[in-house]
């Protein structure tokens, strides 16, 4: 028996293809980056339905023109007073007859709490900077997470963002997205 | 005249290289799992606008893409310099959106059709009356889930 061992292959080259590889995905493939807000659209309404009528104290009107300022209930306003004055309205927590009416609700794991009924209405102009609508949404979205870190804090010890699902649920609930968006004007401009 | 040489130009020994494709293998799995696929490259400019509240976007795989943006520079001859859209790897109009989201929400099982998402990805530049449009267009294609696109940021 001749004991000839097979000759070691030589893999001096593999750094090389597996460098080539490397860099092919590096170059074709991109780290995940996507953040952002998310929102749900409301379903188009029937043609002959009359929109529902909501009370005057329970409304509060964002306005954004073509040159991205705003108007809050028809009053000049700043981007930076945004988040407090929607949690004012939100909450109302002197219970004030001009703010959102409140209604007791029965929610699991909460207990009863009061929801407001107060809606946050958005209109913007057709010339309205994505930037500026995009920072009123952020600014919104600001006042609600606050709101709901607040509550989980007060009922659960934790902030909203450790809770588990059904006690997210019941916050949710509790203290709901109510934005909606009216259609936009045309004052500014085309497109 | 003795004529050896004493051997002593010894060098450096030669580095084991043996490892190093194991290691660029590791660095290629590595990059291989945290990566996703370029899905189509970009014929629009966009620059997203920041935010503060922003949250990650769950689901890749239930995620359809609206870009919105001028279109670059090598593309302005072909479709001008206002803002487009644009659709999986074509430039499009606002009208094609409705078959756009029908011709994706085809492609899912139907399980996970009401958890389609429209992320529209656009640039801060781009006025309200495009992205007005097209809300109304995926209101009607009944996608309602949407997200908008932001980076992180701090306040300006």
């Amino acid at each position: 028996m001749s004991k000839k061992s097979t000759p070691g292959l030589n893999t001096s080259s593999m750094a090389d293809i597996s460098f080539l590889l490397l860099t092919f995905f590096l170059m074709t493939s991109s780290i995940n980056t996507d953040m952002g807000i998310a929102r749900r659209l409301p379903p188009p309404l029937p043609p002959n339905q009359e929109p529902p009528e909501v009370h005057e104290r329970n409304i509060f009107i964002v306005k954004i023109n073509s040159h991205d300022k705003l108007l809050y209930n028809g009053e000049y306003g700043r981007i930076e007073d945004l988040k407090a004055r929607a949690k004012e309205f939100l909450e109302n927590p002197e219970n004030k007859p001009d703010l959102p009416e409140k209604i007791p609700t029965d929610i699991e794991l909460l207990g009863t709490v009061d929801v407001s009924k107060g809606v946050i209405s958005l209109q913007n102009d057709r010339g309205t900077s994505y930037d500026m609508y995009l920072q009123v949404q952020n600014e919104l979205a600001a006042a609600i997470n606050e709101m709901r870190n607040n509550m989980s804090q007060a009922k659960f010890g934790r902030s909203f963002a450790d809770l588990n699902e059904a006690q997210k649920k019941a916050i949710e609930k509790a203290i709901p997205i109510s934005v909606s968006e009216a259609e936009p004007t045309k004052v500014g401009g085309t497109n | 005249m003795a004529k050896f040489k004493t051997k002593n130009d010894k060098g450096t020994p030669g580095l084991n290289m043996g490892s190093m494709s194991d290691i660029i293998f590791m660095l290629l799995f590595f990059f291989m799992v945290i990566t996703t696929m370029r899905e189509s490259s970009l014929f629009v400019k966009i620059v997203v606008p920041q935010g503060t509240e922003v949250s990650k976007l769950e689901k890749k795989s239930l995620v359809s893409y609206i870009n919105v943006g001028v279109p670059m520079n090598d593309f302005q001859a072909k479709y001008g310099t206002e803002p487009r859209i644009q659709l999986n790897d074509q430039i499009a109009d606002v009208s094609d959106i409705k078959e756009f989201v029908e011709i994706e929400r085809n492609s899912h099982v139907e399980a996970d059709r009401p958890l389609l998402t429209t992320a529209i990805k656009a640039d801060k530049g781009v006025k309200m009356g495009l992205i007005s449009d097209i809300k109304q267009e995926l209101r009607g294609a009944g996608a309602f889930k949407i997200f908008y696109n932001a980076s992180k940021g701090t306040k300006k």
